[in-house]
This record gives structure tokens, C-alpha cells and sequence, in this order.
């Protein structure tokens, strides 16, 4: 989607005076990253003259809350808990307002595989795929049920958690011969694993922002990493991935991605923001690959790009999004 | 799985619900806390014009001869306060070591595994490591023979071996002495410098601690110590013992690096061997060790799976665990901290790339009842890990359908009830 499109927020939307928390740590494999994402939301909120308490969600942070009531609290968790729905849902139960998706569509988008079925079932194109437990292959024979993905899914596989962000275990499998070692390193993320059928062609990345007037795609990221492949290291090390923003595709892919993003917003559910990531192979299609509740907010993090790119400060939108959310308890 | 991603992992070891038997803390809270703040405290308000204030390059001439009481303990006994240079704990010693004696492509001879923090001086160094072989009683002496002649053969130019005879980190394990004494002819056969490591040498459970390598030969031999283990690792003191000539190419070297090493924590070593009763302190610690060496050994002879082995230390802070066949330490990594345990993939103490099937585990941390339970967790996740390689590793890719890639078979093309809430034949 193009600058002419979004909505500007205001100069000063009125939100000081917010008394803000940022969640951000957590025990998962991306606590680093939600650490550095925290830092950073804090940091633009205070240059949009907004005072925010960082807080990890452990075992003091419901009495913390208690205690110390928050207008609204922002989300910079990644990973479970802070993406699966369950600690919006605890948010809910303790009536505490907080900027994001709500607990059950969260739910929805964690879950890779369930999110690709709705998204496909709402027309839109998303890479075959299967997803199955450990249980499945041991029960099956793994031999067998590896030569019925191969068969259907062709060569080269992506094999992924199930469930998970910042490309945590995800490879790409080129040959069969590497297929059994990529299940077993991939399992050892989670008990789930889906194997989806690669598209190549150019890795995008759709921000979705929804001020008060619905949602609204900002302009796509394109992703191109030095080493050919966009995984944790190259996400997270500045100078290992080029992005281009907007992305370099043409006015109508540029369209067709940002309807993309925001079809897949509305149709699970999604509030406030996301972000999309997607494969626009050399045909011009727009595959669906999924689609994260808690974008990543770090300095090399690509929301942040989006709203930059889209003529926003991202201290001004994250301040909104939690002026708008203040006091809204969620039932 | 790269170096950002196992940081990454270890982002989430420092919360209190991960069991951690990765990092190598020494347990500085048995220190009596109370004696140490108020020494330093005077160390400040009574002697702040030197203790705050610049030093020699070489470091505190008083410190450097308590130095050489603490070394004459393990048998250096001719060692001279003029041949100690001071250094920002033993890792900068053997920095500046290294960058004395090194040039890109030289070869530097290791233990395999060896200490990670080495290694990484090495590779900044450009240097090309050469593990050599080791097993219960430490480094092979016949591995290393063979390892300099083959170094001869190719013109290899070998700067030194470095060794980590006691408690070797990440093994665990004890150069004995016919070794010790098989290293030195060897050393001297081949005119081959070593480089003794020696920060866990006084934290033996068993015996008293063995006479150095440098004891026995003061020129061929430089040493490395620290107080890091036997009293703070915060205060980063260490040091280098060092014939005179060599000496001189070091402190010139730390100059340029830090001006002279602190004051006051050098002050603060000083006074601590001064006046407190410091070899007392590392019998408490040692026997702190020895009750956590011993929950670790007997939690994994009753809970670990059959093919894992492991070597049992008599001193040291390590526990160097073999994983049953085809499993990688590595990969397992992600199963363990979902698990909530921690260690290290036995793969960063190699500079080549082996060692995917060990992990170190460290006991000198968390208390036994933590350790207990710590490796119950990674118990579980080893078994879970068998489980999923006895689905995987017998697969014959080999006898697969042909399977070619796809590039233009749109996915609308290939819905199936795999993935789709649709079949093909277009019923709901």
C-alpha cells in the first residue's frame, strides 16, 4: 500500500498524561529479541513524550499490575505466551487493557498451519503444506510418511515449527537426502512440524496498523538476506539482510500484497497491528506464509521500517495505538 | 544452528526458573562478603591516593610477590616478583601471550575439547588450532608426538602448546603425572613452548594440588593464573609468569592495551592474601564444589539413559558429558531450554567444527538440590531426543519415489486433504 492511502496519526493525539507498561523478556527462545524489542518501544514512546514501565511477564507482574494499575499495557512479548493468546486471555481475565489482537484470534495466527487454512479458505494463496506431530511419524513409519510429503510436495520443502517466530528453526530441505536430520532438528522446537512446499521468488514483509479508521497495510518490506536465506542470524545482525522499502515490485503486486495483509487481518480476527510475511513469486502471485501478532520492534526489525517508510514516527503510532486502547477492558 | 541463535537460547538461562549447568560462575557468595566489603572500603577511604589512582605496567610489585607465594603451592618455587606481570584476569594474559608469539597461519597445539575463551584469542589471532587427543588422565602424550611431527613434516610453523592440565575446562579432567613428565621430554624433543593454564589447580577434592609444568622447566614453560576461582572472578586479577625476555614483549604489549591493569582491585588481591585466611576460604570452597561434583555424579549414574557417558572430576568446576549415538548437543538445545535446563554444546570448545555429541555441564553454581533436578530435566529431554532419532535415523531417503522440485505448480493446483478443508473432487 502507498503513503496516499494511510492515515496519518495526529501531531499530538492527546496521550500524555498515559500511564503505559511494555511487557517485554519472557521465557522462550525469543527473549532476547523481545528484550530489544521492549528497549526500543520504550525509547520511541519517550520521544513521543510518553513516560512506559518495562515489565518481563514473570510471577510479579500480576500484582505488579494490581498494585500499579496501567491505562494500557503494550505487548513487545515474542513467542509463546506473549503470542499464543495465553497471556491476553490472563490480561482479560484481570481486566487490564492492552494494545493488540485479542486472546483467541492470537490463538488462530500461532498456530501456523490453522492460520494458512483460514487464510486459504478466505481465497487467498498460501504454499502447500502438511503439518504432523512426532507421534504421526513414529506411529506411520517416517519413511513412508516423508515419501507421501516429497511426492505431494515436491522439492525444495520448507520445514518449520508449527508454531514460533524470528525463523527459529525453519530450513530449507534441497534434497530428500537431508529430510530426516531437518525433522529432527526442527522437533526439537516444538512437538509439532509443518512441512510446506517452497516458492521462490521475493520475501516481503506487510505491516498492518489500524489507528481508528480499520486496518491499514503500510508499505511492504522486501527482504533480500546476503546469505540467499532470512533466518534468525541474518534477521537479527545489522548489515546481513538488505531491505528495500517499499518493496521493489510493481504498483499492482504492491496492491495485491497490501490487500493480502489486510484480508488476513480481518479474516482472523487480528487488532491494532501485525504483520504479514509473504513470497511474491515471478508470476506476480502473493503467497501467504504468516502472519505475526507481536512484530518484531528491534532497530533491524521491519515494522518499524513500514511506518517509517509510510512518513510515521513510531513512537507517535505505538502511543496512539494504547491512547485508543486505555481503558477498554475486553471480555 | 549459529553462535547468534545459541545466544539467543541462552538469553532465557538467566531467569531463576531455567536450571543452568552452563556457565562457569564461581560461587563468590561463600566469601565471607562482610570482611571483603569493609577491606576494600579502607583500601579507599585509608589508601585512596594509590589505590585510585594509575599503576605500573607491569602491575603492583607487592601483589606480584604474594603471587609468587600462592604459585610456589603447586611447586614454583624459583619464580621471581620481576618475572609476574599483572593482567586483567589470565583471558587477557593469554592475550597478550598470544599476540606476542603469534602471526596469521601459525599453528597452536590444544587439547580437544579445549577452553572456548582460548580459542576465541586464537581465532582473533588468525592462528590455526590443532586439537590434540585426550582422555581420562588428560592430554595424550603419543597424540602430541605425532601431531608435532606431522607439523614438521608440513612446515607448519607450531608457536606453542596450550594446556589446561587441572580440572581442564570443559573435560573435567587431570594431566597425571607420567604424562606430565612424558610432556616435558616431548617439549623439549621437538624445543615445543608451553602455555600452562592454570586457573582450578588449587580446587582439587582429593589430593594436594600437582607440581606444575613450569616448575619443572622455567624457560620452556610460561604460566597463566588467576585468583578468579579462588577468590573473585569480578575483580578480573590474573597473571603471567614469564622468562625475563619474554617478559619485557608483555608488558609492553598490556601498556598499549589498558596502561597498566586497576589499582584497586590489585590493592584489593594484596590485602585479601594479607590479611585473610585465604587458604581456609579455598578448602570451604572446594568442599562447596566437592558436594555439587558429587550430586552431579550421582543424579546422572541414576537418571541418565544408557550410551551417555561422562568423566568424573576430582576437582574443577566441569562435568564433560558424551551423548548416546547420533545425538547432537547442538540441535538438542532448543528440547533442553523448553525443558528449562541449560549447558553447553560440546561444539564452541572445538575450533574444528567436532564435538556435536558432547555438552559440558558445570556444577560449581547452582546448589545440589538444583543440580538434582537440573539434570533430571535434561535426562528427560535426552530421552525424548532418542525417541524422535528412533523415528528418523533408520529412514531410507534412498528408496524414496523419484521427487524432482516443482517450480511452477501453482499451490491451487495441489490442494489436498492434507491441507485444505477441501478435496480435490471439490466436496466441502
Amino acid at each position: 500500500m502507498t503513503e496516499s492511502t494511510a492515515t496519518s496519526p495526529a501531531a499530538d493525539a492527546g496521550h500524555s498524561g498515559l500511564r503505559a507498561v511494555v511487557l517485554c523478556g519472557g521465557l522462550n527462545f525469543e527473549r532476547e529479541v523481545s528484550l530489544s524489542s521492549g528497549t526500543q518501544v520504550v525509547e520511541e514512546l519517550a520521544r513521543a513524550g510518553l513516560d512506559a514501565e518495562v515489565r518481563d511477564a514473570d510471577a510479579d507482574l500480576l500484582p505488579g499490575l494490581a498494585a500499579s494499575p496501567a491505562d494500557a499495557v503494550f505487548i513487545a512479548l515474542h513467542g509463546a505466551t506473549g503470542e499464543d493468546g495465553a497471556l491476553r486471555a490472563v490480561l482479560d481475565l484481570a481486566g487490564v487493557p492492552y494494545v493488540g489482537s485479542p486472546a483467541a484470534a492470537c490463538r488462530l495466527a500461532w498456530d501456523k498451519p490453522a492460520a494458512k487454512s483460514v487464510v486459504r479458505a478466505s481465497g487467498a494463496t498460501t504454499p502447500d503444506w502438511v503439518a504432523l506431530p512426532h507421534s504421526t511419524f513414529r506411529e506411520l513409519g517416517a519413511g513412508a510418511v516423508l515419501d507421501l510429503m516429497v511426492a505431494r510436495l515436491g522439492l525444495p520443502l520448507i520445514v518449520k515449527p508449527a508454531s514460533g517466530g524470528s525463523a527459529l528453526g525453519v530450513q530449507k530441505v534441497s534434497n530428500v537426502e537431508e529430510l530426516p536430520a531437518a525433522m529432527v532438528s526442527c522437533f526439537a522446537y516444538g512437538d509439532t512440524v509443518m512441512v510446506e512446499r517452497y516458492i521462490d521468488g521475493v520475501e516481503v514483509a506487510i505491516s498492518v496498523v489500524d489507528l481508528g479508521e480499520g486496518p491499514q497495510a503500510l508499505p511492504a518490506v522486501e527482504i533480500a538476506p546476503a546469505s540467499g536465506v532470512f533466518d534468525y542470524t541474518a534477521r537479527y545482525t545489522p548489515g546481513l539482510t538488505e531491505y528495500h522499502v517499499p518493496a521493489r515490485v510493481s504498483p499492482d503486486v504492491a496492491d495485491r500484497a497490501a490487500a493480502l495483509a489486510v484480508q488476513v487481518h480481518e479474516e482472523l480476527g487480528l487488532a491494532d497491528l501485525s504483520r504479514t510475511d509473504a513470497i511474491v513469486s515471478p508470476d506476480g502471485e502473493v503467497h501467504f506464509l504468516e502472519v505475526n501478532v507481536s512484530p518484531g520492534l528491534t532497530e533491524t526489525s521491519m515494522f518499524p521500517m513500514a511506518v517509517e517508510a509510510a512518513g510515521f514516527e513510531l513512537g507517535e503510532v505505538l502511543a496512539r495505538l494504547l491512547a485508543r486502547r486505555a481503558g477498554i477492558v475486553r471480555r | 544452528m549459529k553462535t547468534s541463535e545459541i545466544r539467543a537460547l541462552f538469553s532465557v538461562v538467566s531467569r531463576p526458573e531455567v536450571v543452568s549447568l552452563a556457565g562457569g560462575m564461581p560461587a563468590v557468595t561463600a566469601l565471607p562478603l562482610d570482611a571483603v566489603g569493609s577491606m576494600i572500603g579502607d583500601l579507599v577511604s585509608g589508601m585512596g591516593a594509590q589505590t585510585l589512582q594509575y599503576g605500573s605496567g607491569q602491575g603492583d610489585p607487592r601483589l606480584r610477590e604474594r603471587i609468587c607465594d600462592v604459585m610456589a603451592l603447586e611447586g614454583i618455587t624459583d619464580a621471581s616478583p620481576s618475572e609476574v606481570v599483572v593482567t586483567v584476569g589470565s583471558q587477557q594474559g593469554l592475550d597478550l601471550v598470544t599476540r606476542v608469539f603469534c602471526d596469521p597461519d601459525d599453528v597452536i597445539l590444544a587439547e580437544g575439547p579445549s577452553y572456548v575463551g582460548a580459542l576465541g584469542v586464537f581465532q582473533a589471532a588468525e592462528a590455526r588450532v590443532r586439537h590434540i587427543a585426550m582422555d581420562d588422565d588428560g592430554l595424550i602424550p603419543e597424540a602430541l608426538e605425532e601431531a608435532l611431527a606431522e607439523c614438521r613434516a608440513n612446515g607448519d610453523r607450531v608457536k606453542f602448546l596450550y594446556t589446561v592440565p587441572n580440572f581442564h575446562n570443559p573435560a573435567g579432567v587431570t594431566l597425571s603425572e607420567p604424562r606430565r613428565q612424558a610432556i616435558m621430554t616431548i617439549a623439549e624433543r621437538y624445543d615445543l613452548l608451553i602455555v600452562e593454564d592454570n586457573p582450578y589447580g588449587l580446587l582439587g577434592f582429593d589430593h594436594e594440588p600437582m607440581r606444575a609444568l613450569r616448575a619443572r622447566d622455567p624457560h620452556r614453560v610460561i604460566y597463566l593464573g588467576s585468583f578468579s576461582k579462588t577468590f573473585s572472578p569480578g575483580l578480573r586479577v590474573g597473571w603471567v609468569l614469564a622468562p625475563l625476555a619474554v617478559r619485557e614483549k608483555l608488558v609492553l604489549a598490556t601498556e598499549a592495551q589498558v596502561l597498566c591493569p586497576p589499582s584497586l582491585t590489585q590493592y584489593a588481591v594484596a590485602r585479601y592474601l594479607d590479611t585473610q585466611p585465604w587458604r581456609e576460604q579455598i578448602k570451604l570452597f572446594t568442599e562447596l564444589y566437592r558436594e555439587r561434583r558429587d550430586a552431579t555424579l550421582e543424579s546422572l549414574a541414576s537418571l541418565m539413559p544408557a550410551g551417555t557417558t561422562w568423566t568424573r572430576p576430582d576437582g574443577g568446576f566441569y562435568v564433560w558429558l558424551k551423548l548416546p549415538h547420533g545425538l547432537d548437543a547442538k540441535l538438542m538445545q532448543p528440547r533442553a531450554v523448553n525443558a528449562h535446563v541449560a549447558y553447553v554444546p560440546g561444539i564452541g570448545f572445538y575450533a574444528d567444527g567436532s564435538g556435536r555429541e558432547y555438552m559440558r555441564l558445570s556444577y560449581c553454581y547452582p546448589e545440589p538440590d538444583q543440580i538434582r533436578e537440573g539434570v533430571r530435566r535434561l535426562a528427560r529431554v535426552i530421552e525424548a531426543e532418542l525417541d524422535l532419532h528412533s523415528t528418523f535415523d533408520g529412514v531410507d531417503t534412498g528408496a524414496f519415489r523419484t521427487a524432482r522440485p516443482a517450480p511452477g505448480h501453482e499451490a491451487e493446483e495441489m490442494v489436498g486433504p492434507a491441507n485444505s478443508d477441501t478435496y480435490e473432487d471439490g466436496r466441502a
